[in-house]
């Protein structure tokens, strides 16, 4: 487990061999690279699970001193894994050299840069915590980079490198290798016979290895390494057909809404390390100094506001969710794997890993209303209600997505670690088993995603049906599919709330969500599945390498939930109780304070209620033909217009974005001025007023005094930007090159206020 | 050679004075002359007195390297890229780009503000090492750069050899008319 | 002699080459502003050298030198193209990125 570092290492090199020599090599040769490496990466992460496992069932041994030259994990990791010779060019000649110089001469001030993967183990620099008896605490090891300036402490600050291996990256480790290479398989049959072929399977590789790598961090600087390569990889999957002008904007409208994060979590982590003293960007020295008490509140509280602009951005919360939709013009094994499972997921990862410094920051335990959980709740009933207009059954999936992606980023508001990322692992599977089943079905229908072309596909694709049917259960939370029991505990878990009381408003966003979920999924699966096909292509079932990823995907979206059962009916098999809550959630530097709640049965059954009658209701609309008497509703009834107006409304935002676009647009050259107008304009007039409108809905619902003035103000302030900002691209370098060094400047500026406020 | 028996060093101090008025007075000069001929001529003279501070600060080798190659090669380089795009020689309006005056102006005042804020909060009187030190002493010898850049930076020396010839290949093709 | 007066001196050059960079409309005076902010780091690099009694400072200003070489070079021909394409090197009116 000290040696994680290979399994990142691994996927790397298999991006760098198929780049290498892909062209080369038939199609299935390069696939093979891809899928031998994700293979023995997922076989690397269940060793290194199952050693966790043991780590903290044991409560004899091995947990006073962590240190990186534990030898009782190296054996295994190193057994068959010779060093590839990608893997060795990987480890440029230079810097083991450069290393040899820094053991025989002592540390150089400056050594080159190496990464992780080209470290001999010989020379780490251990770090081990002082450990007591009760917790486990995480395996972590670092090497020094480089070393810097002078800290607080009078130390050069060392700028390290290395991993962090706990339960929660553990369990990444494995849903993330687990996912990418079922999407790999998938991907072989999908993408048979693509264009780019070799670029699509060098970039799985490098998306693989870059989650991987984030995931593993022990640091936020790193983190940060991860995150931007995650995003640049999804920039070159979504518009992987580029030459559609759609895909390359979805591409471009992605990566520069994720850059406006990024800001966010740039600063976050400049903000964070002067808080806490500037000596380290290390994970555990943050969460410390988080939960130490002497922590300045004021600045955890701006540093985590600031992380959660990443969070925002990567994770699709509101208002920046927009660039998820549109994502889905990458392939579709591409939206299962990053725009569902794994790296959307990187900002849920982000707050539960540094979750102390949110804990402290935003005062989770002593509130009932913040920041984080409002926009998670807020998120979750905008993307449910939007996937109700989609007609593209991807975008419906990908609005779910952000739904759920709302509802992880709640239960963390709350205070429902566990529930959270659980969420995070059991919608992983069910989420990508929907996706690959989206393109199973357009691999079927001439790769239209159009539900109304859909219909009567349940006997002419029975497994894809099936394993279609049995997520689209665990997406609605019914009883006893996964969705259900990490969803639940969600609920119940806002319902419980920390301290302060309960999470009022969370729990009824969350119940509304839960009933919108199941209407929403059960309106796609019968415009997909049932009555009559109206397409014109002749479906049949896709082969069998599309249709094993599906099935295994669903097995693990039924039995997934048994994990964290919050019963002792599977004790039998080794899993208490809670199994999942004892082996992932922190005990060491976490929260001591916070409560897990217990299972609810009110809200479980309230919540299982709202979803059968969800799906009942969109089943028996479309089904039993009570569509016409409803449909007479929409116009007459106030109430049952709610809906249908969301459908008009979602048409008049395209009229809306058209119509700006073109007002604008009119003669002037493209380049950035379209940069600027479709994704800095779109995104955010598209998100004050998409959120206007579907606020106007949820009005009815939720509390409208607060989601209304926060969401007209974040229109008309976005307006009037969104009007700033063009001006300022003149396409002049000189004028850019002077906003550059003004705003450097004022960053300059801002940090040595802050620097001078924590001295002070 | 021992640079000074006192802690003041008033000589240097003096010197340091002059040489530095001069070179930000070029300077000033490099960036609002309305003669692209006279900007070379004062660049020569920054460069000069930058390499004249070199000295002061006791590393002889980087001052003559900064008269060969800056001096000897980049100015000229300048004054070629002058004459092949026909510039004019004389007095030429239009050399600035006279609305971006104050926006420059206000940057630079601002960075400087800044950068001058931290050095003083953070060096405050930190006074060199000069007085009564060798250059051997102060690890400066030519003999001693050299060990530097041939075994701790061996690689990095290398890889600033490559990119030279990685740009110089760059700049025929680049310029190449064809 | 104070490490400062040798970091303040850098500070004003390179204040000095930014303001030449963002006003010039030649793009040879643009590249001369360019130098002028090189110059200021090697003067910091050798002062702190000086300062931390250390060859590192010197080695990088070596460094540093060939690079403004490499850097003058390229964008010298980089300029020449824009010159030979537009007849003129008036960085101003290379607004194609216009928004």
């Amino acid at each position: 487990m000290t040696n994680v570092w290979i399994i990142p290492a691994i996927m790397a090199g298999s991006f760098l061999a198929i780049l290498a020599v892909g062209k080369r090599l038939p199609e299935m040769g390069r696939a093979a690279i891809g899928i031998a490496a994700v293979a023995v990466c997922f076989v690397l992460s269940c060793i290194v699970a199952f050693g966790w496992v043991e780590r903290v069932n044991d409560h004899s041994d091995g947990r006073e001193v962590v240190a990186c030259g534990n030898e009782q994990f190296q054996e295994p990791l190193y057994v068959g894994l010779e060093m590839s010779p990608e893997l060795e060019a990987e480890t440029e000649a230079s810097l083991e050299e450069s290393l040899e110089e820094q053991s025989l001469e002592g540390a150089a001030p400056l050594s080159v840069g190496e990464n992780a993967a080209s470290a001999p183990a010989t020379s780490p620099a251990a770090f081990a915590a002082d450990y007591d008896d009760g917790p486990t605490p995480p395996i972590v090891c670092s090497l020094t980079w480089f070393e810097s300036g002078m800290g607080a402490d009078g130390n050069a600050i060392s700028f390290e490198i290395g991993t962090y291996v706990d339960g929660l990256s553990v369990m990444m480790l494995f849903t993330v290798t687990l996912i990418s290479l079922l999407v790999h398989v998938f991907s072989t049959a999908y993408l048979h016979g693509d264009r780019r072929h070799t670029h699509y399977f060098a970039f799985l590789s490098l998306f693989t290895a870059a989650m991987l790598f984030y995931v593993l961090s022990s640091n936020t600087l790193q983190m940060l390494v991860g995150w931007e390569l995650v995003g640049v990889c999804s920039f070159g999957l979504i518009g992987h057909w580029w030459e559609e002008r759609k895909n390359s904007d979805a591409a471009l409208k992605a990566f520069m809404t994720n850059r406006v994060g990024d800001m966010g979590l740039l600063i976050g982590i400049i903000l964070l390390f002067f808080a806490a003293g500037s000596t380290s960007f290390s994970v555990l020295h943050l969460n410390e100094y988080a939960l130490s008490g002497e922590a300045n509140t004021t600045l955890l509280l701006i540093g985590s506001l600031c992380l959660f602009a990443g969070v925002t951005s990567k994770s699709g919360q509101f208002p920046l969710h927009t660039w998820l939709p549109d994502a889905m013009a990458g392939p579709t094994p591409v939206s299962a794997l990053i725009h569902a499972a794994t790296m959307v997921v990187a900002g849920v990862y982000l707050i539960a890993r540094l979750y102390p410094v949110f804990w402290s920051g935003l005062e989770i335990g002593g509130s009932q209303i913040h920041y984080v959980a409002l926009i998670g709740g807020l998120t979750t009933l905008v993307g449910a209600s939007l996937a109700f207009v989609q007609t593209d059954l991807k975008k419906v999936l990908a609005y779910s997505t952000i739904s759920q992606l709302g509802f992880m980023v709640m239960a963390l508001g709350v205070g429902a670690w566990t529930a959270g990322v659980f969420h995070l692992f059991t919608h992983a599977f069910f989420k990508a088993a929907l996706f690959l089943g989206a393109g199973s079905v357009s691999h079927a229908c001439h790769h239209t995603f159009d539900m109304r072309e859909m219909g009567g596909l349940r006997k002419k694709m029975p497994i894809t049906h099936g394993t279609f049917l049995i997520c689209t259960f665990a997406l609605a939370g019914i009883v006893p599919f996964a969705g259900f029991w990490s969803k639940d505990e969600i609920l119940a878990g806002a319902a419980a709330g920390q301290g302060a009381g309960a999470y009022h408003l969370m729990l009824g966003m969350g119940l509304i969500t839960a009933f919108l979920t199941a209407a929403y999924m059960g309106r796609a699966y019968w415009m997909t599945f049932w009555g009559e096909y109206r397409g014109h292509a002749h479906p049949h079932e896709s082969p069998k390498v599309m249709t094993v990823p599906l099935i295994i995907l669903s097995v693990f979206a039924t039995f997934a939930g048994i994990i964290n059962f919050p019963f002792y009916w599977f004790n039998g098999v080794g899993i208490g109780a809670h199994w999942f809550e004892d082996m992932v959630q922190p005990t060491f530097l976490f929260p001591p304070e916070l409560v897990v709640a217990d299972f609810n049965y009110w809200i479980a059954g309230l919540s299982v209620l709202l979803a059968v009658g969800g799906i009942a209701l969109s089943f028996s609309y479309y089904q039993y033909d009570l569509g016409k008497g409803l449909r007479g509703l929409t116009q007459r009834n106030a109430v049952a217009g709610a809906g249908y107006r969301l459908l008009e409304n979602k048409y008049y935002l395209d009229a809306i974005y058209d119509g700006l676009g073109e007002a604008m647009r009119g003669g002037i050259a493209r380049g950035s001025y379209w940069v600027n107008q479709n994704i800095i304009d779109k995104i955010v007039d598209g998100a004050g007023v998409g959120a206007r409108e579907v606020g106007k809905v949820t009005y009815r619902y939720v509390d409208q005094g607060v989601v209304d003035t926060i969401v007209n103000s974040t229109g008309t302030a976005s307006n009037e930007s969104g009007d700033a900002f063009r001006k300022v691209q003149t396409g002049k370098v000189q004028h850019y090159g002077a906003l550059l060094f003004g705003s450097a400047v004022l960053l300059g500026i801002v940090f040595v206020i802050v620097q001078a406020i924590v001295n002070s | 050679m021992i640079l000074a028996d006192s802690g003041l060093m008033v000589a240097q101090n003096i010197g340091f004075a002059v040489i530095a008025f001069m070179i930000v007075g070029a300077a000033i000069r490099v960036v609002t002359t309305d003669n692209v001929m006279h900007a070379a001529l004062y660049l020569v003279m920054v460069l000069a007195g930058v390499a004249a501070q070199y000295i002061l600060l006791a590393a002889e080798f980087i001052a003559i390297v900064q008269v060969i190659v800056y001096i000897g090669a980049i100015v000229v380089l300048f004054l070629f890229g002058i004459m092949l795009t026909e510039a004019k020689l004389g007095k030429s309006d239009d050399l600035d780009n006279k609305p971006m005056r104050p926006v420059a102006i206000a940057v630079a005042v601002a960075l400087l503000g800044l950068l001058a804020y931290s050095l003083v909060d953070y060096y405050g009187d930190d006074q060199l090492a000069l007085a009564g030190q060798t250059t051997a002493e102060l690890g400066q010898t030519t003999a001693q750069v050299a060990d530097s850049v041939f075994i701790t930076y061996l690689i990095p020396f290398e890889v600033v050899g490559v990119l030279l010839l990685v740009a110089l290949t760059g700049a025929i093709v680049l310029a190449r008319r064809d | 002699m104070l490490l400062n007066q040798f970091l303040l001196l850098g500070a004003v050059l390179f204040c000095i080459g930014v303001y030449g960079v963002l006003v010039r409309r030649n793009g040879v005076m643009v590249l001369m502003s360019i130098e002028l902010i090189l110059n200021a780091v090697n003067i910091n690099l050798v002062a702190f050298g000086t300062h931390l009694q250390q060859a590192t400072g010197q080695a990088f200003a070596l460094f540093v030198i060939p690079i403004a070489a490499a850097e003058v070079a390229v964008g010298l021909a980089i300029v020449l193209m824009i010159y030979r394409n537009r007849r003129s090197i008036d960085v101003d009116s290379l607004d194609e990125m216009k928004g």
